[in-house]
């Protein structure tokens, strides 16, 4: 492929905006109340569509003809590069608000440099993407501290989602070799800044929801080079099922 | 407050001018206790079927065939939702609170549209609720666009307008299938065998066996009857399955000359009711769904009201 680096960068981007999609979308109908089963739909709605864009640009890079879907259905479990975090279980919804939350403080300033872009494509998603990104960080920055600093379940609930999903927030910052060239053309940004950023949000934010970032630090990764918790088989399982079941139809 | 027999007797009277004058009647106007509760019941089992409504659906978000169609999904059940909020926010209008009527739908008091209690089972079936089952939505709410009750009658305006795209992205998936494989053909109309007379039955009983439709009638709440809605619909689709090359499930269907209306067969009102009763194939797991979500969501809401509280000492201190 002529441009493997870009093509692989677009595609965990494609691939997070997708699976989180997926995951808020099991919400719908089981809202804590209507107007969080609105606000849930919408963002998943967001990110499909964020990931319809992505990835079609994939299948540009790529030069074969795919699309959007091609890539969502089609590809086998080690073929996806979501991060760890996005593909956990939605849990209650303090696990829910909090994956949202650490993703959006990573989001945000992410298409905040791509907006910069010197390749125009993404540029132009960024920009969309942004709009709604801003949203979403409001909306579970605005969560984490009612639920931090509201009742001493929620406060609890809130505490061991933090516990439980911070050792997945290191490989949302993973960098290739091929990445250097990226930011080296000024087509994607350094990580080390966009952690920098996501640091200053995630512990103003839970400073004020008086939550306590973990002592014990250790970090998994591997959704990034294709290895999977055992979460994602079944989450494909229902995204694939009827391209699966019924191959080639249009619907 | 107690009244003379003659005051309430000149209220009625003066009310009723009112509607006959379709002069839209207001949160803050006199209304006969009966109207008052006729349209609480009214608008807050719409107002629940708009909600129970979300789970059918909701339970194909996942399972979508494709990115397009899971996003047009997820933005029609988020409509809904929204319906749901309008409506709930009517029924406040008239003096009702919105948890208290929820928790009358979990203990069964409060009935939603039965509709809600069959199964989706396959993708056409996402379609076909669409097609067939917003499109007898339709129906029953263009009319009660001109319901005497002003937020009743202004917010059915905005949801008729939303429902209509609903029916139209039904109908364009199922066209979708029906120009598809023999098997994507057959799936469709697996769906419409299953959803035709459930669709039906949603105008609710025949007029003769409707005892509030008479009041609701002169009240102008309704504006239309049962039967004759549900002439219209049937009449309306019959054409929409020709064009999709779809069986309608009904071997007496056929076009009357005289009348200038479709002829069909009797309704199985026995299926009708015993789904009523709460012995359709999802009653259950519908109103367990939806106990679960309020369960579980407690504590949410807890916490929500203990920070805005919080807040709010700190902004006196």
């Amino acid at each position: 492929m002529k441009n493997e680096a870009l093509y692989n960068y677009v595609l965990r981007l494609g691939d997070d905006s997708l699976i989180l999609g997926q995951r808020l979308g099991e919400w719908c109908g089981h809202g804590p109340i209507l107007e969080e089963d609105i606000a849930m739909t919408n963002i998943s709605l967001d990110l499909i569509g964020q990931a319809m864009s992505l990835l079609d640009y994939v299948g540009e890079i790529e030069g074969q003809g795919k699309d959007h879907d091609a890539l969502a259905f089609l590809r086998f479990e080690n073929e996806y590069r979501n991060a760890l975090l996005l593909e956990q279980p939605n849990g209650d919804f303090a696990n829910t608000m909090m994956r949202q939350f650490l993703f959006d403080a990573f989001r945000k300033p992410l298409y905040e440099k791509l907006l910069e872009s010197t390749d125009q494509q993404i540029a132009a998603i960024a920009e969309k993407s942004l709009k709604e990104t801003k949203y979403h960080l409001k909306h579970s920055s605005e969560w984490i501290i009612r639920l931090g600093d509201g009742t001493d379940e929620s406060h609890q609930r809130a505490q061991t989602a933090l516990d439980l999903l911070w050792r997945y927030t290191d490989e949302l910052f993973f960098e290739t070799a091929d990445d250097v060239s990226l930011v080296a053309s000024g087509i994607v940004p350094s990580m080390n800044e966009i952690k920098t950023q996501w640091s200053k949000t995630v512990q103003s934010v839970l400073e004020e929801a008086t939550l306590v970032i973990p002592t014990n630090n250790w970090q998994f990764e591997g959704g990034r080079r294709g290895i999977h918790s055992e979460h994602l088989g079944f989450l494909l399982a229902d995204l694939q099922y009827m391209q699966r079941a019924y191959p080639n139809m249009k619907w | 407050m107690n009244m003379k027999p003659m005051d309430l007797q000149e209220l009625e009277k003066r009310f009723q001018e009112k509607i006959d004058k379709e002069i839209k009647i207001e949160p803050n106007d006199w209304m006969p206790d009966e109207y008052r509760k006729t349209l609480i019941r009214q608008i807050s089992q719409h107002a629940h079927s708009e909600i129970v409504g979300m789970l059918p659906e909701g339970n194909w978000i996942t399972r979508a065939p494709n990115l397009r169609r899971k996003a047009v999904l997820l933005a029609k059940v988020q409509d809904e939702a929204g319906h749901g909020l309008y409506l709930y926010s009517s029924v406040e209008t008239l003096g009702a609170d919105r948890e208290a009527t929820i928790d009358d739908l979990h203990s069964g008091k409060a009935k939603y549209s039965s509709i809600f209690n069959y199964p989706a089972v396959t993708w056409a079936d996402i379609g076909t609720i669409g097609w067939l089952v917003d499109g007898a939505a339709i129906m029953n709410q263009v009319a009660l666009c001109r319901c005497s009750y002003g937020p009743y009658a202004r917010g059915m305006v905005k949801i008729c307008k939303e429902e209509s795209f609903h029916q139209r992205q039904g109908f364009e998936s199922l066209v979708t299938l029906c120009n598809g494989t023999p098997t994507q053909k057959a799936m469709a109309q697996d769906a419409m065998n299953r959803f035709w007379w459930p669709s039906l039955m949603m105008f609710g009983p025949s007029d003769d066996e409707s005892p509030n439709s008479a009041q609701s009638m002169k009240w102008k709440i309704k504006r239309f009857s049962n039967d004759e809605l549900r002439q219209s619909f049937v009449d309306a689709t019959v054409p929409q399955a020709e064009i999709l090359g779809l069986t309608i499930p009904d071997p007496n269907l056929k076009w009357n000359e005289e009348t200038g209306h479709y002829d069909f067969s009797p309704i199985n009102w026995d299926e009708f009711w015993q789904v009523v009763k709460g012995n359709g194939p999802c009653n259950k797991e519908r109103i367990e769904a939806r106990t679960k979500a309020k369960e579980e969501g407690m504590w949410v809401r807890e916490a929500a009201m203990a920070y805005a509280e919080k807040r709010a000492l700190k902004k006196t201190a």
